[in-house]
């Protein structure tokens, strides 16, 4: 039963991604990408990481995808109708790349047959969010102070980026003020 | 019976492969975004199925902490992405050649 939906999350994950790839409208683009993020939710629930898949629908599905459709219809971009001229790169950089999935297709097959390890934490029949947090706030505690910094920053920079011409507005907006004239 | 390790590790190095040739071969750059996004869940799937295998609860932490990095990577890129469009009206990468000597 495992096998089985392993298999379908497996295979629309790979059909999907591939078709975020080579589908040449950025709509469609980013709607295939939405499928696959749900699919990814669906195979963290088979792997036991239950808080994640909820995370994941509501951050990825939820406000990353939005946030790409947003921008894709604001610029309202046409297709793009070839690829990059620079596609022999990509081949260069690919071949070897397959070369290597080969080896770990070939040589990685006798590795991960041992069983697990002993179980430090009983994922299987404790409560996931409640492991997840007690790790997060003691263990991984710092960790998580610097993930708020980051979004801060984050946060900050993309305001002053999308924002057009900051200092140029600033010296406008002060004689266009109701009361100055 | 559960499905072995290594049967996670090829779907992520499968999905990991197919954001790699996204952002060398596209030039839309909005879809190498979305090829980065790829990459970052791909290798999401492999810290799952490893916490998983290994019951150790660091690898779902870890995960927490690539979807901050993550949301803060597209953030940031949107936005650049915004000011280039107004600065140049495209999106196609051939054409931005600030930094090249």
């Amino acid at each position: 039963m495992a096998y089985v939906f392993f298999g379908y999350f497996a295979g629309m994950i790979t059909l999907t991604s591939i078709l975020v790839v080579v589908l040449r409208n950025p709509v469609y683009s980013t709607l295939s990408l939405l499928v696959m993020f749900f699919h990814v939710a669906g195979l963290y629930i088979t792997l036991h990481a239950e808080f994640l898949a909820a995370v994941q629908i509501i951050v990825y599905a939820g406000a990353i995808v939005v946030l790409y459709l947003f921008v894709v219809m604001l610029l309202n971009v046409n297709r793009d109708d070839r690829y990059h001229s620079q596609s022999r790169i990509a081949v260069f950089v690919s071949v070897p790349l397959s070369i290597e999935f080969l080896v770990l297709l070939s040589g990685g097959m006798g590795a991960a047959r041992r069983d697990p390890a002993a179980m430090a934490v009983d994922a299987q029949t404790s409560d996931n969010t409640l492991t997840i947090g007690q790790a997060l706030y003691s263990t991984y505690l710092f960790p998580f102070e610097v993930a708020s910094l980051i979004l801060l920053a984050a946060m900050v920079g993309a305001i002053l980026l999308a924002k057009p011409h900051i200092g140029k507005n600033e010296d406008k907006d002060i004689p266009q003020a109701p009361g100055a004239q | 019976m559960s499905v072995p390790v290594f049967y996670y590790v090829i779907l992520s190095a499968i999905v990991f492969l197919t954001g790699i040739v996204g952002v060398l071969i596209r030039r839309n750059i909005i879809a190498i975004l979305l090829s980065i996004e790829l990459m970052l869940n791909a290798t999401n799937i492999n810290f799952v199925a490893f916490s998983d295998h290994l019951q150790v609860i660091g690898g779902q932490v870890f995960v927490f902490f690539a979807l901050t990095v993550a949301a803060a990577e597209v953030a940031i890129g949107l936005a650049i992405i915004i000011a280039l469009h107004r600065s140049k009206s495209t999106i196609n990468v051939e054409e931005f050649n600030l930094l090249k000597w």
